[in-house]
């Protein structure tokens, strides 16, 4: 059975204060060595044991461009698994 | 000129909406529920404030794939007379019917306050009641409400007057000061190219009898009266 992995963030250059503050927090408790904080978000997609690698690569592209993610602000990565049940 | 109001699940200023256009304005409104294919009966769709679908995924997000919104896609596109108020404006938006995008308020913070805008256009279905920079308070309610689009996006709006309301101050001054979430150029409401879409953040319908503090948001409903 494949699974894919997705990770939905944001663009470069779009304001991300979740991201910040986080970052903030980080250095006020010490962790100046860390530069940069981002968030996102992460969704495990499983498909039907009749899928294939090709097939679900492109229902997982689709599923991102439609749905998972906002092309005007955020970009998209994802990974392919293939597991057993 | 026959209003609906789309009820979407966790809609919360739909009754507003509608006390308003009924009980102030005395315009003929039907609510819509979500399900709703149909609607023909209709001159002017509102997109109501609220947290649509829980707001999951992204603000929006959701709502934009229910039924009644391929049916409001089709509406808008034909010409019809689209509002959306606050999550109203951001379903509009995931709907692709507007540009841009909301994202979280810069403070990170849920704003409910009352906020001075000023009317940069007033040459539009939904503006014409109103003086052309005239400084209207109204209530924002949001945590999502700075608006982003890119830079070639923000000089088509700019270029072509479809920005209708920035945040200002009480003698309208358009500063930075007085941005309440981030927005860019500090929008509060912008037109679609047709200028028969109008998605807004402030809630027009909370500011329309004197003893809720203001009656400034009724021009937008008697300007889309005027339609008729």
């Amino acid at each position: 059975m494949w699974l894919a992995k997705v990770i939905v963030s944001y663009k470069t250059g779009i304001l991300d204060p979740e991201a910040k503050t986080i970052h903030n927090a980080l250095i006020s408790l010490g962790y100046r060595d860390i530069n940069k904080v981002e968030t996102g978000k992460y969704f495990q997609i499983s498909f039907s044991d009749s899928i294939g690698r090709e097939k679900a690569e492109e229902l997982t592209k689709q599923a991102c461009d439609k749905i998972l993610s906002n092309p005007v602000i955020q970009k998209y990565t994802f990974q392919l698994e293939e597991v057993s049940k | 000129m026959k209003f609906g109001v789309v009820v979407f699940p966790g809609s919360n200023c739909d009754h507003d909406t509608y006390h308003v256009l009924k009980k102030v304005v005395g315009a003929k409104v039907k609510y819509i529920w979500h399900k709703e294919t149909t609607l023909n009966y209709f001159d002017v769709i509102i997109l109501p404030g609220g947290f649509s679908y829980g707001d999951y995924l992204r603000v929006g997000a959701v709502a934009r794939f229910s039924p009644v919104m391929r049916e409001v896609i089709k509406f808008a596109n034909s010409g019809g007379l689209v509002l959306g108020i606050c999550n109203g404006f951001q379903v509009l938006l995931e709907a692709g019917l507007l540009p841009g995008s909301l994202i979280t308020n810069d403070h990170l913070r849920f704003r409910c306050q009352d906020v001075y805008i000023k009317v940069a256009n007033n040459k539009t279905c939904f503006s014409r009641s109103y003086e052309s920079g005239q400084v209207l308070k109204m209530p924002i309610a949001h945590y999502s409400g700075n608006y982003f689009a890119d830079k070639e996006t923000l000089k088509i709006l700019e270029g072509t007057e479809r920005i209708v309301f920035q945040y200002c101050s009480l003698d309208g001054n358009v500063i930075p000061e007085e941005n309440p979430n981030g927005s860019m150029l500090n929008i509060a409401g912008i037109l679609n190219e047709n200028k028969n879409i109008l998605g807004m953040m402030p809630h027009p319908e909370r500011a329309a009898e004197k003893i809720l503090g203001s009656e400034d948001g009724l021009g937008i409903f008697n300007s889309l009266l005027r339609e008729s």
